[in-house]
């Protein structure tokens, strides 16, 4: 009876172990090498023969019953453990996270980003140039003679040696060609400026300039891609397009194209036209053999109707809590 | 430009609607800006007369006025206009009527005397912006009638707004052409007969051959009367334009202006020395205007002169004291060809943008003075009487251009427009604008009419079918293109990847003005004249930027100032860096750094950034680029704390700076603490190494840390430095783990703590390997830098 009774006692140990190091303790008790029951196993040996079977069967039970109570604690005592450490681990998951939160780019470069992304998409590629240019950049090879009417249109700043702040982007047009046979397809983001500042005026804005040269480039064409360009920056199809007779004196037919979205008001947005005759002249291209169209478009005047600003200042304003909006 | 409606419908009259009218000029390229009544809306408005007006009893300002409308009542009614006088016709509102504003008039008493109905001004009524007075009819006009029919107020005042090129369109004949075009139905000029001849007076009249003066035509009226007023359906008109009715001498010329687009001029005869001389100004020669200022004039400005001295500046204004006047008898009219040349620039430059000067800048048609005096003497006599002299002239020869013949090939029609226009819509468009054709073998030959300075080539004229015929005609079309694979060099970071990396890392995008005032640039770059602009919006923008952080600066005060406390701001774009008489455009990327190392949390709060947290951005931004070794070297900058500056370089050519804001300038700017600012050139940063692969060693690495003490001023790259040149090709890397200073270390030491590890690419080291590796270093350092272990 030695074994039950050894086997009640550590049942009832391992239902009283509180945690894995007790239980343990329990285990190595009867089960370790000097165990209690590990003895009684080899004090079978002092056992007359014929006890020494059905005792020895005896204590295995006895052995293989207490391993299956300790292995049913230990899992109990793990699932309770688990949840005590779930139930003191908890969060509160609605508190904000640690770190810098990300800044952004300014809606002008949003907006510059993404005409180029919708011209990359026609092959243009993106062509710079400098802002402090000379009159035969921004002017006399654009066809704008010093006397033309046109420059009174500019509000050009000078520098009173020959120099000037662009007034356009389409000086990017003269320098590329002048380097670069057709065809051609590019586009020129930048800087313009303009001595002009008032509500709807800022001294600087930026420019898109596009330019393709090709062979029979036709003036269908500039309709048929400022078309759909307007249709893809506006993302959507109930954008339509109107093309105005204008004048540049770079461009030959000249059209100012304006939207209309839902049925609203003409809005104006970019001036267009093939390139003038007297343009390729300047820069050597054979006007008989290649035609072009350019246009350039206002990026404030976009990124206004796109995201809804309604003053035009509050771009170079560089106030916070406009930029972040665009974030 | 401004003009009437109805008198362009004398003209052309197509069946449209006003709207249409609008929308076809706008379509046309004639840019419609405004339409509007001719008249306010009003009622109950009639034609009346005062028969007396007597002073107020109890105002001093007020008259009493007994006024006749025609129904056989006379009406008491009170006015304060100065004008109010007896005899005069006016509108009259009676009792009942509604005028513009939906304000309505009522019996009512001014200070005690009853008054029924009110006499109006024009800018009651909206026939003007402004007005100082009554509007006083003529003193015919029918009492009683109701004024939209007495003045023909069912017209509309359109305003176009037009392009340099279109001079041709400043007249109601320059846009009734364009509606003929457009609608392809004839025009119809007024008819009227050349006055007769009944004296044989002229006046002597010269043109010195460098002037802008191409043709000058004249005619001497003698005998007019002084003490007529100019009808009712000439000051109508003018009015719709825009022009004030002044006399019905000058009121002529502005209306023969109007209708065919020739500027003239009126001067009293009397008052003229001997004979017209039109000639350079000499320099510095004055003339008072008939504006009333007195003027200085340039040597490059055409004056038209008498023996006396200037009488006008050519095209621009007429003189003071040789204009028409109430008592003018003898006028001689004016109608000459200033070149464009000759008159460009000047209306700034005198600040004169007179309708003359706007028409003569953009080209006034050459055919068309001697007309306009016919037309001009004509209207004039049937208003005030007078003998007619004959016409003068003289051409200045040189000046007067040829019109050439432009080719216009049916194949480059085609190919240009992606359309092709039947042969009958270019004949109709291109006649209608007075355009002569002849055809060819390949298509026509086009003669333009003297109108037209702006069609010179053949593009020109496919312009003019394009827009007649219509944009809106022509097939939108997308050109055949064959793609090709982008050539852009891997070796190329794109801006935008630049611009992300700083987004990515808590940085705001700025766009700051490339023009800066002059005075704080010089805070930032004081060795540096920047360059100015001749013509600055204001001084505070006066000169081009040689820097980013000056703009920057800006956004940071503002936005301190809007209670915006964590500003982390980045820029790029070109600076402007004069070198001798070149200037040097150099694309840059700038930042600012006055914040938080990361913004309030509940879990506890950062400090503030500081020039390592600013470094980390500046490596981030370096290591996109890895196009070189970059070096920070201990430098010094006019606008950076002396203690806290690098010069950034890659391979030792100057990059970039980075550094803490100079404190004088932290309490120039009034900040809290000095914020950190780099600059770094985007070209570095935009070129980029392609990646190369080396083979790893497949061994365990070692580290073993060293602390050492060395000299306060010993640098930490010259301590890496040290330690690479001495160690064994095993060392692999070396970690800076600890800097200190402070309690245990003797004052004017610093203890320094490396991470090394070693490790060789074809065994696993020994520990006798990694001992005299250990033992190499430390004997560097010390023999080097003299560093001692520390224990």
């Amino acid at each position: 009876m030695q074994i039950d009774e050894l086997l009640a006692q550590a049942n009832s140990q391992v239902e009283g172990a509180a945690d894995l190091a007790s239980l343990d303790a329990v285990r190595v008790e009867y089960l370790g090498k000097k165990g209690k029951l590990t003895a009684l196993l080899k004090g079978l040996s002092a056992l007359p023969v014929e006890e020494k079977k059905s005792a020895g069967q005896r204590i295995n039970e006895a052995k293989r019953e207490l391993q299956g109570t300790l292995e049913t604690r230990l899992k109990s005592l793990e699932v309770e453990l688990l949840n005590q450490r779930l139930e003191s681990e908890s969060v509160d998951v609605t508190l904000p996270g640690r770190g810098l939160p990300g800044g952004g780019l300014h809606p002008v470069t949003r907006t510059i980003n993404r005409i180029s992304a919708l011209f990359a998409d026609l092959g243009f590629s993106i062509e710079e140039g400098p802002e402090v240019e000379s009159e035969y950049y921004n002017f006399e090879a654009l066809n704008i003679p010093s006397h033309h009417p046109a420059r009174a249109m500019h509000d050009t700043f000078y520098f009173g040696d020959g120099r000037l702040l662009r007034t356009h982007t389409s000086s990017v047009q003269i320098r590329y060609m002048e380097e670069n046979a057709p065809p051609i397809r590019i586009i020129a983001p930048g800087r313009v400026y303009r001595c002009d500042s008032d509500m709807t005026h800022t001294p600087m804005f930026h420019q898109v300039e596009g330019l393709l040269v090709g062979q029979d480039i036709a003036f269908s064409d500039l309709m048929g891609h400022l078309d759909l360009f307007l249709k893809r920056f506006f993302d959507q199809n109930n954008v339509e397009t109107r093309f105005r007779p204008s004048y540049f004196p770079f461009t030959e037919p000249s059209t100012e194209v304006d939207i209309r979205i839902d049925g609203g008001k003409w809005l104006e947005v970019l001036g267009s036209g093939m390139v003038h005759p007297e343009v390729f002249k300047s820069v050597g291209i054979d006007s008989e053999q290649y035609t072009g169209y350019a246009f350039g478009l206002g990026v404030e005047r976009l990124a206004m109707l796109r995201y809804g600003v309604n003053d035009l200042r509050m771009f170079f304003e560089n106030d916070l809590r406009f930029l972040r909006q665009f974030n | 430009m401004k003009f009437s409606e109805a008198w362009v419908r004398e003209w052309v009259n197509p069946p449209v609607s006003s709207d249409e009218l609008a929308e076809q000029l706008t379509l046309l390229g004639l840019e419609v800006d405004d339409i509007a009544a001719a008249g306010g809306e009003f009622e109950g408005v009639v034609v009346g007369r005062i028969a007396s007006a007597e002073q107020h009893p109890d105002a001093d300002r007020l008259r009493v006025c007994q006024v006749d409308d025609g129904s056989g009542e006379i009406h008491n009614v009170v006015c304060g206009a100065p004008n109010a006088r007896e005899g005069i016709c006016v509108p009259f509102a009676r009792i009942g009527a509604r005028l513009p504003g939906n304000f309505k008039i009522k019996k009512t008493k001014l200070r005690g005397v009853e008054s029924n109905g009110m006499l109006c001004s024009a800018a009651e009524l909206q026939l003007s912006e402004e007005s100082d007075g009554l509007h006083e009819l003529p003193v015919d006009a029918p009492l009683g009638t109701v004024l939209q029919e007495y003045l023909g107020l069912d017209d509309r005042v359109i305003e176009i707004d037009l392009t340099p090129n279109r001079g041709d369109c400043l007249s109601i004949r320059g846009v009734a052409r364009e509606l003929s075009a457009r609608n392809n139905i004839a025009m119809q000029p007024p008819e009227f007969t050349p006055v007769a001849i009944s004296h044989e007076e002229t006046f002597p009249l010269e043109i010195a051959a460098d002037s802008c003066c191409a043709n000058y035509v004249g005619r001497v009226i003698k005998g007019i009367n002084p003490n007529v007023a100019t009808p009712l359906w000439l000051v109508e008109k003018l009015r719709r334009c825009g022009i004030r009715s002044i006399s019905p001498a000058v009121d002529v010329t502005n209306y023969v202006m109007m209708e065919f687009g020739q500027p003239m001029h009126a001067f009293d005869l009397d008052k003229l020395n001997s004979g017209i001389r039109v000639r350079l100004a000499e320099q510095g020669e004055k003339i008072t205007l008939l504006d009333g200022r007195e003027l200085e004039m340039d040597n490059d400005t055409t004056m038209i002169t008498d023996h006396a001295g200037p009488v006008a500046i050519a095209g621009i204004m007429g003189g003071d004291a040789t204009g028409v006047t109430s008592e003018t008898n003898n006028v001689l009219l004016e109608a000459a060809l200033f070149t464009p040349l000759g008159i460009a620039g000047k209306p700034r430059r005198y600040n004169a943008y007179t309708d003359s000067a706007q028409r003569f800048e953009r080209g006034v048609d050459s055919g068309l003075q001697q007309q306009a005096i016919e037309r001009a003497s004509q209207i004039l006599m049937d208003m005030v009487g007078g003998q007619a002299g004959p016409v003068f002239e003289v051409r200045n020869d040189n000046l007067n251009r040829d019109f050439n013949e432009v080719p216009l090939r049916r194949e480059r029609l085609d190919k240009f427009l992606g359309v092709a226009v039947s042969d009958d819509t270019v004949n109709d468009v291109l006649s209608r604008l007075g355009i002569e054709l002849t055809r060819n073998a390949d298509g026509w030959v086009a003669r333009s009419p003297s109108y037209r300075y702006d069609i010179s080539i053949e593009e020109d004229l496919i312009e003019e079918i394009a827009r007649v015929h219509g944009y809106s005609n022509i097939p939108r079309t997308n050109p055949a293109h064959t793609p090709e694979i982008s050539s852009v060099a891997e070796s190329v970071v794109p801006k935008s990847r630049i611009q992300q990396a700083l987004v990515n890392r808590g940085y705001q995008e700025a766009v700051c003005y490339s023009f800066v005032d002059e005075k704080t640039q010089k805070l930032f770059d004081p060795e540096i004249n920047a360059l100015p602009l001749a013509n600055p919006i204001s001084a505070d923008m006066g000169v081009m930027r040689t820097s980013l952080w000056c703009g920057l600066s800006e956004v940071l005060t503002s936005n301190l100032n809007r209670q915006q406390s964590e500003v982390r701001v980045f820029e790029t774009g070109l600076k402007f860096v004069p070198q001798g008489a070149e200037l040097k455009q150099q694309n840059v990327l700038a930042g600012l750094v006055f914040a938080h190392r990361s913004p309030e949390h509940w879990s506890g709060t950062a400090p503030a950034a500081d020039f390592y947290d600013v470094k980390s951005d500046v490596e981030a931004l370096l290591a996109l680029a890895d196009s070189g070794v970059y070096t920070f070297e201990k430098a010094e900058h006019a606008a950076l704390h002396p203690g806290i500056t690098a010069r950034i370089k890659c391979d030792g050519n100057w990059v970039g700076w980075i550094g803490a804001m100079h404190p004088k300038l932290q309490k120039t700017l009034d900040l809290s603490q000095s914020p950190i600012l780099f600059e770094l050139e985007m070209s570095t940063l935009q070129s980029a190494k392609i990646p190369a692969f080396a083979e790893f060693s497949k061994f365990p690495t070692v580290r073993r840390d060293l602390a050492v003490t060395v000299d306060e001023s010993v640098s930490y790259m010259a301590i890496e430095q040290c330690v690479k040149t001495n160690a064994p090709e095993a060392l692999k890397d070396v970690k800076i783990i600890d800097v200190y200073t402070g309690e245990g270390i003797t004052k004017g030491l610093k203890s320094v703590a490396l991470g090394l590890i070693l490790q060789d690419f074809s065994s696993t080291l020994s520990e006798e390997e990694i001992d005299s590796a250990m033992s190499q270093i430390l004997n560097g350092l010390t023999a080097e830098l003299g560093a001692a272990l520390r224990n």
